[in-house]
């Protein structure tokens, strides 16, 4: 989607997801000096992010999208760090693939970066406050991460390109039609291979979930024990 | 076991429902983002034009599935190397001995 975003639009987007991408650099660097073990995690994430983005799977609509693995760094780091983390592969795909796109930048991180991970990371909040299982907790993380990262670049899309009649509103229903239906199937695929993911790190990792204070101790411990 | 088994569930049911929309209609498999491209021109009237182009793009679908591949290569290698390392790591110390601080 390189130059599909006019002036002042990826002028905007830029401007909003810098500073989170520099916010998220700095706690990378913090954590870098305090807590060097947490740093294989933060790779397993961010090489998580790199397995899914590449993988265009076919959807029910009969067109490809792919997903967008940020839910993993969104759950254990925080949306900032996964910001960080989702600049790297989208400058690769802008790159190397002609996907993406530098000018469009600004907007991807936004979408795939910054809005659907926080609204992750809210979901996964607030399931393990209403104590749902984690790894259901984890699945509509991701899902959604997902999904909500699909209809932002609709709406993104749609604040571009008003339509003549309608407006805003006429435009992100006609984008999300192309986005938001060919995500569903993908999003809950990704939603299960997160929950799985999560799984290994729960059973190998459990003492970093802790010190990343994912969840209460009691509830890893419990996990812990069912799978031994 | 069970997440696992539940997992090749949701894959064996997008397989499936793929199988299914294939065997249909004729569909191009294109990607969103270039339908996405499709609805600006509607939206447009076909007045807007890209005003940047890629710096680089792969000069064929060979060389993009290769460097699509690759990315997949480097990320999967990133997680089995460390997912095998924490599991050798969790062999060797006492597995009571991760939970807290204190006792490590």
């Amino acid at each position: 989607m390189e130059g599909f975003l006019p002036h002042p639009w990826w002028e905007i987007w830029f401007v909003f997801s810098l500073p989170i991408v520099a916010c998220g650099v700095c706690r990378i660097s913090k954590m870098m000096k305090d807590n060097r073990e947490i740093i294989s995690l933060l790779a397993v994430s961010g090489a998580f992010i790199f397995v899914l983005s590449s993988l265009k799977m076919p959807s029910v609509t009969g067109s490809c999208s792919h997903p967008t693995g940020t839910g993993m760094g969104a759950i254990l780091f925080g949306p900032w760090i996964t910001a960080a983390l989702s600049i790297i592969v989208l400058i690769y795909q802008a790159l190397f693939l002609a996907h993406g796109g530098l000018t469009t930048l600004g907007a991807n991180t936004f979408s795939m970066g910054i809005a659907g991970p926080t609204i992750g990371y809210l979901i996964f909040k607030a399931a393990m406050k209403f104590k749902a299982n984690m790894y259901i907790a984890v699945f509509l993380a991701a899902l959604f991460a997902d999904w909500v990262t699909y209809i932002v670049t609709s709406f993104q899309l749609a604040l571009a390109f008003p339509a003549a009649s309608g407006g805003v509103m006429t435009s992100f229903s006609a984008f999300l039609a192309v986005f938001a239906v060919t995500q569903v199937p993908l999003a809950i695929m990704e939603g299960a291979a997160t929950a799985l993911m999560f799984k290994y790190i729960v059973q190998l990792r459990g003492d970093v979930l802790l010190r990343l204070s994912v969840a209460p101790p009691s509830i890893i411990k419990k996990l812990k024990e069912d799978l031994t | 076991m069970k997440l696992e088994l539940i997992t090749l569930v949701v894959i064996m049911a997008f397989i499936a429902a793929f199988a299914y929309v294939s065997s249909t209609g004729n569909h191009d498999w294109s990607g969103s983002d270039d339908q996405a491209g499709m609805v600006i021109d509607r939206l447009t009237g076909g007045t807007y034009h890209p005003w940047f182009h890629s710096i680089w793009e792969p000069p064929s679908p060979e060389i993009e599935s290769l460097l699509f591949s690759l990315q997949a290569a480097i990320g999967s290698l990133i997680i089995g190397y460390f997912l095998g390392y924490y599991r050798a790591m969790a062999r060797i110390k006492q597995p009571q001995l991760n939970w807290s601080e204190k006792e490590n």
